[in-house]
Formats: structure tokens, C-alpha cells, sequence
């Protein structure tokens, strides 16, 4: 923000301190991220700078031994499937929903979200509980299904924030041109939701990917996932392959970042198109 | 070893029970033993046997005319002894007066306290959890009070949370307000270009963050090499694994939490407004606090809830970050359940938690209005 040109002295001396605060506000934000990825590039097992050498050993170690092989493989699992469901269920909440005569709109939807404001312990302990009535803990399909329900949310919230904006008459037209509602719904209705279904998908697949208390409540060790994985080496010995883990997650999300960035413009391309 | 016999009860039914010898002393005394809801098995046929070795003569009639129900099956024991007929079973056991029999055996069957235990835990239902989540108990007169203070921890853990949740909603209020005016007001590219620095942290997953807090507040991690380089620390200090820690790393993760919400408010706020207030004659500092700040207070109410609600649940990071004082409900919460396996007790720290997360996620839904959230 520039200054108006009539500012007097104090008050430009204010403007540099709020400057600094901002400065520092920004460093407190971003320089713990950026502080441990040269870490995971060190050539020996202690947190210190200057680096005493570089080296890809904690990545080799990362990505070779076995504990951390299983833990990705598990999270991909985990992640991928839960995500394909909450999309699923997500979009179909959310296009349910978006029709004017649903009674208890509000409730539903409150439920719907619910597992994105009620502290997840509280919803790990619930699902250990229900799930221990039908002997679905320890086992993948226990984690897909919580998953699945922390998920849907996003995808739910997301569609329907697309929902939003859409033209309804669209679907009229394409059925007054003798489309089956089915055929409405993939020609026409999907292509233009797609960017709120795939970010909420990107949403869900992080939400799963990140998730690690459920996990802890509800997996063996069989199922132990990518920050299952993580939270125990933090606990029990931090080694330098935890930075290298951390790493590779901020590049991750990055990526995510980035791509919800592009479906950004995307959704508000398609949404200039119609206007 | 017990031998089924028969004999005659008191109303003159014949019954059958089990009985056991000592087998020394041909008049020995006698104990009649009552059987669990299970039926006389083996384990009261054991009990028989080492009362009888012990020197008395035991017997425990068959109140259930022979049936045991085998362990597993507990609705079956728990319709059995309901549906029992208490008379002939009373019958069955003979003569009293029991009251004297029963204190014999041990004085504190003759408090009533201990009657008043027994009838509190004879409910399906019961209020002890939650009572002891309150730090509460039953006197001995069976009122509600205070529990002993030895064990009195929870609503310490309770004010523990909200004051922790707190302090991290201040802070991020406090740090955030300025960088989320910022952002609205420098120009689209420049903004764009320090979003990411929102952002990033943002979607990056809390375990890593909380593991770069962890690396960095070491007593051997960077801070502390930091603070002794600069000469501020003549030696390392404990950073972490304290209450200071644990805000700080909270502080940090919800930050961008607590931005996004007055940010987009913020950018809704016409620049002319400080203008017009400064053509007016205000100087910066009123026309800053009496026109622009009441007009973002929607996006600070709105950041400050959703992070304090979501601070009210936090698990993970002060479990790695911070010290044994400086866990709040959620890992006792885990505690209970995966290491203490006292289920009663973490549902209702969990039923706790929920009420008090609730009142606030309906006091945003009300103000906000939670379908009206937005993510990207």
C-alpha cells in the first residue's frame, strides 16, 4: 500500500514499522518450511547450518527402506481410494443438495460438514467404537471408509460453491434438444462443474494423505500410513529421513497448489464464457 | 472337588446345589456362596473348592435349576438374573437373618455407603463418567461433590484448552491482521506473489510443519544456535516440550487460518473510505480504527472462531511439541482410549470437548454460516 502523498512524518515512521511487522510476519510464516529442506540434504545426522556436506542419503533411505516404502504405498492406497469415494458421494451431496426442494437443507448439510469442525479425536474415538461393533478396525477398508467421511466435506463444499454459478437453464436446453438426463448430466452439466469436482478430489486426497490421528486410532501397524509413520519418528528418535519425508510433502502441496491455482482460472474462464 | 446335592428350601421346594468339604473337621462352618449371573460354573465350583480347603463347609445353591450360561453369551445372563424369582431364589438360600451373616463376613457390607456404590452401579445407564470429567463424584451421602483433589485434573485440562486456544487465536489475530491488510491492499500482482507465502504453509501438511518446529526448537536446533550467535543466550535453553512451544508451533499452524477470512473481507473494503475519512479530518490512527477496522470485523470474527474452534481440537501438535502440562482434551481423549482402554472415561472427555466445540460451530454457523465457507 503507497503512502498518500500527503502523509506526515509519523505517520510514514508507522508505515515502515507496520512494513517490518509484515516482513517478519511472513518469515515467521514460511522460514520453518524452508529452514528443513536444506536439512534433508545434509551429509550427517544432526540439524545444524552451515550443512557440514551435502548428500542424498535420507532420501536413499527415504525411498529404499522398507518401513517408509510401506508407509508411502499405504497412504497412496489410503489416499487414492478414499478419494474416488468422497468424490463420488461429495458430488452427489452437493448436487442433491443444490436442488431448491430439499427439506433440511440446513441439517443435512450441517451433518455433511460436521467432520470438519468436530475435533477429529473425537470423531477417530466414534469411528473406533462403530467400527469395532462390525470388526472393520485394523483393516484397510476401516481407514478408506473414515477417510471417506473426513473427505467428503471438501468435495461436498467445493461442488456445491460451483453449484452456485451454474445455469440451471443449460440442462433445460440440453433436454429440450433431446438429451436424456443421464447424457444432460455428461455433456453438459459435468464438463462445467469438472474444476470444483477435481479440486475438491485434490481436496479430499490431501485431507486423506495429511490425516494421521484416525489412522492412529483405527490402523495396525499394517496399515501404518506416510505421517503414521512420521508422527512415531518424531516421537521415538527425529532422524534427518524425517526432513527428507517433509520435503517431499512440501513439494507435494506445492504441486496441489499450484493445480488448484490452475482450475481456478479455469472455473473462472468457463464462468467468463457464459457470462 | 463339589458334589451336586439336593436338598429341601426353606418353603419347602426341593433344590438342588453344589457342595464342597473340607476335609479335615467333620463340623466345620458353614458358608453359602452365591452364584454370579452365570450360573454355578466352574468358576463358583472353584470357589467352592478353596472355601472347603480353607476349612469350611460351602455350598452354593443352584438358583438357575442347573443352567450355566456360558460366558459369552451376556444378554442370556443378564435376562436370566432379571427374570429370576427372587422369592424362591431367597428361599432357596434359606434362612436369614442375613444382614448379621453378611457383616460377619466383612464389616462393610454393613455401611451404607457401600450399598449405595453397588445400587449406582447396578444402572445401564450411569453419570459416573461424566461426573468424573467434571471432576465430580458422589459423596458418600450419594450427593454430587467435588472430587478429591489428588484426582481432580480435568477441569485444569479444560482451562488449559480454551486458555491455550486462546492466547493462539490472539496471536494469530495479532499477526495476521496486518499481513491479511496488506495483501488487500498492494496491488494484484505483488499480492499475488506474497499469497503464496500464505498459501504454502497453508497446504502443507501439519505433521510437517510441526516436525520443522521440532527441528528448530531443539535444544541443539537452530533457534538456539541462532539466539547463542547472536549473543542474546549465554547458553541453550529448553524451547520446547513447553507451554511456549506449543503455541508458538500452533500459533504457526493457524495462521493462515485465520488470515484467509480477513483477507477477503479486507478486499472488499473500498480504499476511498480512509480517504474520505482523511478529507474529513481524521487523523491516520482514528480514521483508521473508527472506518476501516469495525467494516473488517466480519473476517476477524470469522477467523478468529474458525480458529479457535479448530484449536479446541488439536491433538498432534501439542502431543510432539509440547510438555505433559501443555496436553489438552484431545489426547486425553487418546489416552483413554488406545493406552488406558477406559472407554467410559475418554466418551465423555470426547462428549465434553464435542459440547463445548458445538456451541461455538453453531455460533459461526449463525454469524457465518458454515455452507458459505469457501477453500481455494
Amino acid at each position: 500500500m503507497a503512502l498518500p502523498a500527503y502523509a506526515s512524518p509519523t505517520e510514514r515512521l508507522w508505515h515502515g514499522v507496520y512494513l517490518i511487522v509484515c516482513t517478519c510476519v511472513f518469515l515467521f510464516l514460511v522460514a520453518p518450511i524452508l529452514v528443513i529442506i536444506p536439512l534433508s540434504f545434509s551429509s550427517e545426522p544432526w540439524f545444524t547450518y552451515p550443512l557440514p556436506g551435502l548428500s542424498l542419503r535420507w532420501y536413499q533411505d527415504f525411498f529404499l527402506n522398507e518401513r517408509w516404502r510401506i508407509a508411502i504405498d499405504n497412504s497412496l492406497i489410503i489416499a487414492i481410494s478414499s478419494t474416488l469415494l468422497a468424490t463420488l458421494l461429495g458430488t452427489l451431496a452437493a448436487l442433491g443438495l443444490s436442488r431448491g426442494n430439499i427439506p433440511l437443507r440446513g441439517l443435512i448439510m450441517g451433518i455433511l460438514i460436521s467432520p470438519m469442525i468436530v475435533p477429529v479425536v473425537i470423531t477417530a474415538v466414534a469411528m473406533y467404537f462403530g467400527y469395532a461393533l462390525v470388526g472393520l478396525t485394523d483393516s484397510y477398508l476401516g481407514v478408506i471408509l473414515a477417510h471417506t467421511a473426513l473427505a467428503t466435506p471438501f468435495v461436498v463444499i467445493t461442488v456445491t460453491a460451483t453449484l452456485t454459478s451454474f445455469d440451471r437453464s443449460l440442462i433445460r436446453a440440453a433436454a429440450g434438444l433431446g438429451a436424456p438426463p443421464s447424457m444432460a448430466f455428461r455433456k453438459v452439466m459435468l464438463p462445467l462443474i469438472a474444476p470444483g469436482v477435481i479440486s475438491g478430489a485434490l481436496f479430499a486426497f490431501f485431507t486423506s494423505w495429511d490425516e494421521v490421528v484416525v489412522v492412529l486410532f483405527l490402523g495396525s501397524p499394517e496399515q501404518r500410513t506416510l505421517p503414521r509413520q512420521m508422527f512415531s519418528g518424531i516421537r521415538e528418535q527425529i532422524s534427518p529421513t524425517i526432513t527428507a519425508a517433509a520435503t517431499f510433502l512440501v513439494v507435494l502441496s506445492a504441486l496441489l497448489m499450484l493445480a488448484l491455482e490452475l482450475l481456478r482460472r479455469r472455473s473462472e474462464r468457463l464462468r467468463g464464457m457464459r457470462g | 472337588m463339589t458334589t451336586r446335592v439336593d436338598f429341601k428350601a426353606k418353603n419347602g421346594e426341593a433344590t438342588k446345589g453344589e457342595l464342597a468339604l473340607p476335609e479335615t473337621a467333620a463340623k466345620a462352618p458353614a458358608v453359602v456362596l452365591i452364584q454370579e449371573w452365570w450360573g454355578v460354573d466352574d468358576h463358583i465350583r472353584s470357589i467352592l473348592t478353596r472355601l472347603a480347603s480353607a476349612g469350611f463347609l460351602a455350598v452354593a445353591p443352584d438358583l438357575y435349576d442347573g443352567e450355566v450360561v456360558p460366558i459369552s453369551n451376556e444378554p442370556r445372563a443378564s435376562e436370566r438374573m432379571n427374570t429370576l424369582d427372587w422369592g424362591r431364589a431367597i428361599a432357596q438360600i434359606d434362612k436369614g437373618p442375613w444382614k448379621e451373616a453378611f457383616v460377619a463376613v466383612d464389616p462393610v457390607w454393613g455401611e451404607l455407603d457401600f450399598w449405595r456404590v453397588l445400587e449406582r452401579s447396578s444402572h445401564k445407564l450411569t453419570t459416573f463418567y461424566l461426573l468424573s470429567a467434571l471432576d465430580l463424584r458422589y459423596d458418600s451421602s450419594g450427593h454430587v461433590a467435588k472430587t478429591f483433589p489428588d484426582q481432580a485434573i480435568f477441569l485444569d485440562v479444560y482451562g488449559r484448552t480454551l486458555l491455550i486456544s486462546f492466547l493462539v487465536t490472539a496471536a494469530t489475530l495479532l499477526l495476521g491482521y496486518p499481513i491479511a491488510h496488506l495483501l488487500a491492499t498492494l496491488p494484484k500482482r505483488t499480492s499475488n506473489l506474497l499469497m503464496i507465502l500464505v498459501l504454502l504453509p497453508f497446504s502443507t501438511s501439519i505433521l510437517v510443519r510441526t516436525t520443522a518446529w521440532v527441528v528448530l526448537l531443539q535444544t541443539n536446533g537452530l533457534i538456539n544456535d541462532l539466539l547463542v550467535w547472536i549473543g542474546v543466550l549465554s547458553e541453550r535453553v529448553q524451547l520446547i516440550y513447553n507451554r511456549g512451544g506449543t503455541i508458538l508451533a500452533m500459533t504457526h499452524i493457524q495462521l493462515p487460518f485465520t488470515v484467509l477470512p480477513i483477507y477477503s473481507v479486507m478486499k472488499t473494503i473500498s480504499p476511498t473510505h480512509m480517504r474520505a475519512a482523511r478529507s474529513l479530518g481524521a487523523g491516520p490512527f482514528y480514521a483508521f480504527w473508527r472506518v476501516y477496522v469495525p467494516q473488517t470485523l466480519p473476517g476477524v470474527g470469522a477467523g478468529c472462531l474458525l480458529t479457535f474452534i479448530l484449536c479446541l481440537g488439536y491433538y498432534i501438535t501439542p502431543a510432539l511439541v509440547g510438555g505433559p502440562l501443555d496436553q489438552m482434551v484431545s489426547y486425553f481423549v487418546a489416552l483413554y482410549t488406545n493406552r488406558e482402554l477406559n472407554w467410559g472415561m475418554a466418551s465423555a472427555l470426547g462428549a465434553m470437548l464435542l459440547a463445548v466445540t458445538l456451541v461455538f460451530y453453531v455460533i459461526f454457523n449463525r454469524v457465518i454460516g458454515i455452507d458459505k465457507m469457501k477453500l481455494g
